[in-house]
Formats: C-alpha cells, structure tokens, sequence
C-alpha cells in the first residue's frame, strides 16, 4: 500500500497504527516475546502454581479461627492457628493498658484519624477549623493515654502492642519534621554558630546507632539527672527517636533545598520578602515536595525502628509476641505471630507509601525538573 | 520600533540611582571597579559588553542580590547598607526580571503575581488580584492567570516576570538579559512589553545585547568591559561614533552578521 501523498504544510494529523496497544498486545508483547520468554513465562506460572494454592490453604482454607489451644487447634485443622491470636488480640492491642480504660485508647486512636484529615487531605471541609483541633490534638490524646484531670492515670510502664508503637511512632514523626527543617536551614545558616551547632548534632546523631541512644535513655540519662529525679521512660525514648529521626530528616530537607535553583530565591529577595517569608512561600514548599520520597522513607524507617524498644524493656507488639510464644498452651505458634505482626507494620507502611505517592502527583504543576 | 519614541519620552532632573566610586571583589577578584553612575527618573540605560564584564553584576548591586565592599549605592534617597531594613526597603521599589524568569513554579501565574503584593504591601487579597490582573492584560495574557509557569512558553513566562514585578508598583526596574533565554519569534513579545513600558515614563536599567531596542528606547547605551564603565553615550552617537577602541571591537563584532 503506497503512502498518500500531501502537499507540502497540509498533512493532517493521523490516527496512530492500530494492535499496538490493547490487552493481547500487552501479553504479546511482555510475556510471549521470544522462545525464551515464553519459556520463562511457563516456568514461572507453574512455580505460582506449585506455591499459591498451598499458601491460601494454610493461611485460609486449612487454618482455625476459634479454638482453646494448640492441640485443639490440630485437631480442627492442619492449617494457621489464627484462633492464638485471636486469643491475645487484647493484649497485642493494648499491652497492659488497664482493662477498664481501654476506651480512652480506642477513642484517642478515632480522634487521632480526626485530627489528621484536615492535615493530609486538603478538602476536608471547614479545614481551618478543623487544624486548631489537630493543634489541639496532641493534648488531648496524652490526657486520654495518660489520664489525671478527672481520668484515673494509668503508668506509661502499662502501654504496650500497637499503641505502644503508635504512641512512639506517630509521635516522632509529628516532632522530627519540624525539628528536621529547623536543623537543615540551621545547616544552611549564614550564622556560623547555628550551622557549626547543626552540623555537630546532625553528624553526632546520625553517626551513633539508635540502640545505643535508646540505652542512653534507659540507664545513662539516670547518672546525669539529679538523684530522685524521676523521668519516664516512654518519654525519654521518644525524644531519643525523635531526635534520631530528625537528624535523617534533615539531611532529606537539606538535600531538597540544595535542588532549588538559586534564582527562586534570588527572585523572592527581589520582590522585597524578608527570609522567614521567602522559605514559607518560595523555598520550603518546592523543597520539601522533592523531599517527600526521602521523607516517607525515614518516616518509614523510624516507625520500623520502633520495634528496637523491645532491647529496653518495652513491650511492642514484637515483645508481645515473643512473651507469648512461650505459654505453654499455645507453644510452637512463632509463624502465625510473626506474619500478624509483619502485617500490621506492612499496612501502616504501605499505607505512608501510598499516601506519599498521592502527594507527589497532587502537588505536580507540570513543570520540568 | 520607531526613532521618534525618543522623543516622546521624557527625562526628569531627579536622581534615582546614584553609584559613586564602587568596587565589588569575589573573594580575590576585583569584579567591579570604580562604577560611577548616576540614573534620573524616566531614564532608560542599556548596558552591553562582553561575557564576563560585570554587567549583570552591576544590576544586582543595585537591589543587593550582590553586595559591594567600596563605595556608595544610594537608590531613591536610601543608601545601601547591611541593614536589611534598608535593603527590604528599596526591594520594594526595584523591580526585577531575570533572564531565566525564575517564576514560582508551584504557585499559578496570579499567585506569582499577588504573593509579594500580599504578604510584603500588605494589600487585601482581592485588590492584589485586581492589580495582578491589570498587568497581566497589559502584558497581553490575562487568559494564562490560572495556569503554572511550567505550562506557558518562555516568552509568556517573562511576560508574566514582568508583570509580577510590576504589581510591587515598582519606581525602577531592573532588567537582566531578559531574552536572552528566548527562541527567537519569542523575543519579540518581550521587547514590545519593555517598549511600552518605557513609553510610560519607567526608569529602566537593561543589560540586553538588542541593540535595536537599545537604538529605540534608551537614552544612553553604557558599555562595559573587565569591570569597568568603558564608554557611555547617547545611542545614536554610541553606535556611530564609538570612542574607545573596545567599544568598537565590540560593536563590529556583534552587528557584523
């Protein structure tokens, strides 16, 4: 078939060749391109094939969902023994957290969802008013865990499981991001002593393992503080993985402020903004867009990390698990504990992840980088 | 571009910008040396000179993107210190375009437009905008106002950096190489904008190689070679009478094709 001719400055825009996209083309073209990917693609199926179906059998089709204990569990079926952790969903829950005043969790979680819907979807309605609660927040959720004021206080020695990892987490995340921008444009300071004592805190910080910060906080902080003087412990490895965390962070947000060019500040100056004014308006929100990747990624890191508490003493859902593992009733159940567990951390990440990406697309103004 | 435009437009006696006996170093290298330059109100300069010659340089001085270590810069009345009461202050009365636009591109054009209007005039939110969208039209794209930088073309991107300038409502504006970023059908646009803005009495100070628009608007053409004011002179005997041997090297070689 001979190509149509045009005149010259008068070819019409045409219509792309067609089987060139569509489902079977998709598959042509990703799965049965060649003898060897052919192969490939039938060897892989049939190793799905051999892991799949046993995989759902013991996680779902096989596996007991109510049962007394491990030998009950047999009996019912050869798949997981979910029944063990339906058993001690309290307990991976809460930790010790008093039976009585386990509503103020559950409550305080809901109000946590509250308070961040203003912060992390822009169109939640009557979100100005909304943000004063989030700024209220804080408070209101460590009168709830924490009690006194009318409430009965409960230790923060009884916190535990997914609270205990929350409560730590979701804390450091909240106090490491602004201390994390603070550090980088402290880094970036014209003022000699506030970069030097940036520098020194970012580099000392980062270059000392959490674990040793979270001993610091354990035992060494005793020696230094007055004798009698009594500080909780939840409170000091909160700001130890707090301050941990914001070191990471600030090398992310630095990095992120080094990728703007100079002129965005340059033209900021030149309009008349005063420093404060050019980072809120110009420099900071390009920034930490760039950022966010990095960001998301220590954010997922620290609340991973949560789970070193257990070295100290502290019962995240990991120490629960392990502390249950050795009841006699439900002894040998370590798989079905650690992929709960694994799930739970999975979800909160992925989910980070996901909310991350969102960002990133909603916040593109179609310009080039 | 017409060579009546001169005659139009007219000088005043005040003096908006003088530079006396100024020298700037990056760290060991003497950038700029002994700049005297007075500019009166309505005046429009072009500066030109080879690559390297200080000119932009020169410019931002004026507005402090750069500092200087000798000498005075005082601009509308207001003498150049550390003080950044002081420099905020004549931020606000100079404007300034840049040859790569450097436009927000995370705000939308009126965004760009009122942001300094807001936040440094303290103007109401609603006037800004009404201001933003005067010059928006005068620059000739007053349909782009809800789009981002990253979706107009160069020549639209520094229109909408001159009008953003203009919203501060600025005595003088300062212009680095503004098309010299441009494709060429673009450059046009630009230029025609500054035209007219000198039509309307702006103090201008160009660092441009356009030497057509410098033969049209400016009242004096400075050239500018190794740091140092080489030669200035009326346009017109600028480009037929050059003096200094620099000069006219210079000139032969960028008006020989």
């Amino acid at each position: 078939m001979s190509e149509q001719q045009y005149a010259p400055g008068t070819h019409p825009d045409l219509k792309p060749p067609i089987g060139q996209s569509g489902l079977l083309f998709w598959f042509r073209k990703n799965l049965f391109s060649s003898p060897f990917n052919v192969l490939l693609t039938l060897l892989t199926a049939y190793i799905l094939y051999l892991m799949i179906p046993p995989m759902l059998n013991w996680a779902f089709f096989d596996a007991v969902f109510v049962a007394d204990s491990r030998e009950h569990c047999r009996e019912l079926g050869q798949g997981a023994c979910w029944a063990f952790i339906d058993n001690r969903i309290d307990q991976f829950t809460y930790g010790f957290y008093p039976v009585d005043e386990r509503w103020r969790v559950i409550l305080c979680f809901f109000l946590f969802l509250l308070a961040m819907l203003p912060i992390l979807w822009d169109k939640t309605p009557a979100r100005r008013k909304m943000l004063w609660f989030s700024l209220a927040f804080p408070f209101i959720g460590y009168w709830l865990l924490v009690g006194g004021y009318g409430l009965t206080p409960v230790e923060t020695t009884r916190f535990g499981g997914f609270m205990l990892t929350l409560v730590i987490g979701i804390t450091g995340i909240a106090c490491s991001m602004p201390i994390g921008i603070a550090l980088a444009l402290g880094r970036q300071s014209e003022m000699p002593i506030i970069r030097w004592l940036s520098t020194c805190f970012i580099e000392f910080i980062r270059g000392v393992p959490l674990i040793t910060l979270l001993f610091v906080a354990s035992t060494m902080l005793n020696y230094f503080l007055p004798p009698g003087t009594t500080f909780d412990l939840i409170l000091r490895v909160l700001i130890m993985v707090t301050l941990f965390s914001s070191a990471y962070i600030a090398e992310v947000v630095r990095g992120g402020l080094q990728a703007i060019p100079k002129g965005q500040g340059e033209a900021a100056d030149a309009l008349g903004l005063n420093y404060g004014k050019s980072m809120r308006f110009i420099i900071l929100p390009q920034a930490l867009k760039i950022s966010i990747p990095g960001i998301v990624n220590t954010f997922i890191g620290l609340f991973k990390d949560t789970t070193l508490v257990v070295i100290i003493g502290l019962l995240d859902p990991l120490g629960i698990g392990r502390a249950s593992l050795s009841d006699i009733k439900w002894a040998g159940l370590a798989a079905e504990v650690y992929i709960f567990v694994a799930l739970f951390f999975f979800i909160c990440c992925f989910s980070m992840s996901r909310y991350s990406i969102y960002l990133e697309n909603k916040l593109h103004t179609g310009h080039k980088r | 571009m017409s060579d009546t435009a001169q005659n139009t437009m007219k000088v005043s006696d005040d003096v908006m910008i003088t530079i006396n006996e100024m020298h700037k170093w990056y760290g060991d290298f003497h950038v700029l040396k002994n700049i005297n330059l007075s500019v009166n109100h309505g005046e429009r300069i072009v500066i030109c000179g080879p690559s390297g010659s200080g000119k932009s340089t020169l410019i931002r001085c004026i507005n402090r993107l750069e500092e200087h270590q000798r000498g005075d810069i005082v601009v509308d009345g207001t003498t150049l210190t550390n003080d950044l009461k002081n420099i905020e202050q004549i931020r606000r009365e100079v404007g300034m375009v840049f040859q790569h636009f450097n436009l927000f591109p995370h705000l939308t054009v009126m965004e760009n437009c009122t942001l300094a209007p807001i936040w440094v005039r303290k103007m109401p939110k609603a006037e800004a905008e009404a201001v933003a969208m005067k010059y928006l039209e005068r620059v000739k794209i007053p349909d782009q106002a809800g789009k981002y930088p990253g979706q107009l073309s160069g020549g639209q991107q520094q229109r909408v950096a001159i009008a953003r300038s203009l919203c501060m409502n600025p005595k003088i504006m300062l212009f680095d190489e503004p098309t010299s970023a441009l494709d060429p059908e673009m450059i046009k646009e630009v230029l025609d904008v500054m035209i007219e803005l000198a039509r309307e009495g702006m103090t201008m100070i160009c660092v441009t190689h356009e030497m057509g628009f410098a033969k049209t608007v400016a009242n004096r053409v400075i050239f500018m070679d190794g740091g140092e004011i080489i030669e200035q002179n009326a346009p017109a005997e600028f480009f037929d009478n050059p003096q200094n041997d620099r000069t006219k090297l210079f000139l032969s070689q960028i008006l020989a094709h």
